[in-house]
């Protein structure tokens, strides 16, 4: 296609609606009373240009209406995917293809087949927020390179045509003014901060045009946004991980590539106390016991040397610390936060070997239910062997001991007792509640003592260089929200034609504000108060 | 001008869906990438390193006592151990942290003759991304991931298929 030339003189890109210089409407089509001034009426290319593929794909995404259905599905989608929980957060115990199917029936069973188990990672809902984001660019580059060009080139004496084709517009004889009048105009326009630009006895007043910048500065913001959210996935910038860990447990921190280790040394779980804090008794008589502290005294460590997983690795302390709720332990740009506990984990049982005749003790025994020994030595001939260990026992369908996990949570053994009395041995299955003697009746039993327990802690690791631009992107969004909404862009065209002034006005919101303004300023002036062409049309 | 306005998106959101999909660091398991080293220790106290094993197949198997499947896909492993031992391909077991007592009682009522290593801190299940149990990877003479295998073996002749893949 052509340049088009205007009658002013100016040559426009093709595809121009309102000459960029003066206004004329170049294209005769253009029918109605009041010109449509939206992007100053300058030459979009996706509205110019439809050959090649490529202006079919910049045409795609430079549409409003297609942005707006991808939001649309987008935010379907995301609700959909929270009907039922995400892959990440259902018990290991099972496969999620019969998780899904077990819990939530033919509906789990579609959900997990059509991937909403795992919705918020799949590329194809990245690819739909992928989508939003180029719509976001090519929407914003579309309209604002060509409303800049053509707010930049604007003159100040506009086409006859594009003046009376203003909403705002009137006609006042010369002779009513004097020139006292215009000076006075220009006075006020001042005034009311307007940037005042003349040429040949015309004037045109314009301020606030740095608003029709705000949305597409927010645009800005939320490409930034974006960007932040996309760095997430770049290694290294972004990292959620969980970790539980026992009392006494040292553990490689997960998200640190194993370069820093974790040691448990306690979780304090403090509560109200009446006596302590007696202003809360009354409270705490209501509603029984109300946490106070929760706490992980631990040391940090740092592998010192080059050992694989698996490997005994050398730790060098980096330090201690006491984590607490809204207080993480930080280091090298990760936080250890304090999630979750486990109290009275199970950790070792006390036995203790008595002749079932003379009911004489024969020592005991502690096992750590993590790592039992194989044989605990009495002395004096006396043993006792761990032939069998369950940890989380029960009878499976067959009716053989196993257990169900490798927590302790409910131990059971099967023991073989060796003493002078008994060289062969003794067999018997012990578990918590019961005692199964399976040959005979043995002369020594064991006799449970003692439990002993430690707790769990659960910390969230996090590390997130992202947060930063999330900011960046979060308050340019918002400056170019205030930018555009608390700003308008007004602008009044005076011009000297045929000895009338022809006064034309154009804002782009707020046109009773607008007309306000416009009757203070023309006070004491003579010139007559422009119509509004829209509303005589109505009428 | 538009064309490499283009470009450039397309290009973020591809990279974007493809580091999504490789977002663990590289010192994770990836298919058919070289298979990350450990060191784990038997039942008897021996040292396995994996990269000892280089120029051999090794079949490496993530289970546990408590995981019904794993129970059931032992005796097919058991099965074939030897004769896929002697063309180069070697089964290693590890256990996911549960202690010698009860791994030991496992292995002896199963006669299990490869060799079990036992993960005490799941440093080396973490690497591997071992999520459910049983998780099978299959290792190829040059130390590099060739695939895994989520899930129970079904059959002996399964395990077979599987060692084939990788006699060197």
């Amino acid at each position: 296609m052509n340049k088009m030339k205007c009658e002013c003189g100016h040559v426009n890109p093709a595809g121009t609606a309102l000459c960029e210089s003066c206004g004329n409407p170049l294209d005769d089509s253009i029918k109605q009373q009041v010109l449509d001034m939206r992007y100053e009426g300058s030459a979009r290319r996706s509205q110019t240009y439809n050959k090649t593929i490529i202006d079919k794909i910049w045409n795609f995404f430079s549409s409003v209406k297609v942005a707006i259905w991808l939001i649309v599905i987008t935010l379907i989608v995301s609700a959909l995917g929270t009907i039922f929980p995400q892959e990440l957060y259902i018990p290991k115990t099972m496969t999620p293809a019969e998780y899904y199917e077990q819990q939530y029936g033919v509906l789990g069973k579609l959900y997990y087949e059509l991937g909403f188990h795992n919705l918020y990672s799949s590329w194809w809902y990245l690819l739909l927020i992928g989508l939003i984001g180029i719509s976001l660019v090519i929407c914003s580059i579309d309209r604002a390179v060509p409303l800049y060009k053509a707010l930049k080139k604007q003159r100040v004496t506009r086409h006859e045509s594009f003046l009376k084709r203003q909403r705002l517009f009137s006609i006042t004889d010369e002779e009513q003014l004097t020139d006292k009048d215009l000076t006075k105009l220009i006075e006020n326009l001042k005034k009311r901060r307007y940037t005042i630009r003349e040429e040949n006895g015309n004037i045109l007043a314009e301020k606030g045009r740095f608003s029709r910048w705000g949305p597409y500065v927010g645009h800005i913001g939320l490409i930034i946004f974006l960007i932040a959210a996309m760095l997430r996935f770049v290694p290294g910038m972004y990292v959620d991980e969980y970790l539980w860990i026992r009392e006494g447990e040292t553990l490689v921190i997960p998200g640190t590539n194993g370069e820093y280790y974790l040691e448990n040394k306690d979780f304090i779980l403090e509560v109200y106390d009446k006596e302590e804090d007696k202003q809360f008794s009354e409270a705490l008589d209501k509603v029984g016991m109300v946490a106070k502290n929760f706490q992980s005294d631990v040391v940090l460590y740092k592998k010192a040397d080059d050992s694989l997983p698996g490997e005994e690795a050398k730790l060098e302390k980096v330090k201690e610390f006491s984590i607490r709720v809204n207080e993480p332990l930080k280091f090298d740009r990760f936080a250890l936060y304090q999630s979750d506990y486990r109290l009275n984990e199970w950790k070792s049982l006390t036995y203790s070997l008595i002749s079932k005749k003379t009911k004489k003790e024969y020592g005991k025994i502690e096992i750590d239910l993590l790592n039992p020994e194989k044989t605990y030595d009495l002395k004096n001939g006396y043993s006792v062997k761990i032939l069998a260990y369950f940890p989380d026992f029960i009878f499976d369908e067959k009716g053989q001991p196993t257990t169900k996990s490798k927590v302790p949570n409910n131990p059971a053994f099967v023991f073989k007792v060796t003493t002078p009395e008994t060289p062969d041995g003794e067999t018997s299955f012990v578990a918590i509640q019961q005692t199964i003697e399976p040959f005979t009746d043995n002369k020594y039993e064991l006799v449970l003592e003692d439990i002993k327990t430690n707790d769990l802690t659960g910390l969230t690791v996090r590390k997130d260089l992202t947060l930063p631009l999330f900011f960046v992107g979060g308050i340019i969004f918002m400056i170019g929200l205030v930018q555009g909404s608390f700003w308008f862009h007004r602008r009044i065209w005076v011009q000297r034609i045929n000895n009338q002034i022809w006064m034309a006005a154009h804002t782009n919101k707020n046109w009773h504000g607008f007309n306000k303004e416009i009757e203070t300023v023309l006070a004491d002036t003579g010139i007559n108060v422009p119509d509004d062409q829209l509303k005589e049309e109505k009428q | 001008m538009r064309t490499i306005i283009l470009i450039i998106l397309i290009l973020a959101v591809g990279y974007t869906v493809y580091a999504n999909f490789s977002k663990d660091s590289p010192e994770k398991v990836v298919i058919g990438k070289k298979a990350p080293n450990f060191v784990l220790q038997d039942l008897n106290g021996e040292k396995h390193t994996l990269s000892d094993y280089e120029g051999k197949g090794v079949m490496l198997n993530f289970w546990a006592t408590w995981c019904e499947p794993c129970q059931i896909e032992m005796p097919y492993m058991n099965n074939v151990y030897e004769e896929y031992k002697e063309k180069g391909v070697h089964i290693i077991a590890v256990n996911i942290g549960e202690s010698e007592v009860v791994v030991n009682e496992f292995a002896n009522r199963l006669k299990l003759q490869f060799p079990i290593l036992i993960d005490s801190k799941s440093e080396v299940s973490d690497v591997y991304k071992v999520g459910n149990l049983p998780i099978t990877y299959l290792i190829d003479k040059d130390g590099n991931v060739v695939a895994s295998h989520p899930g129970i073996m079904k059959s002996e002749e399964m395990v077979r298929e599987l060692l084939e893949k990788i006699i060197p």
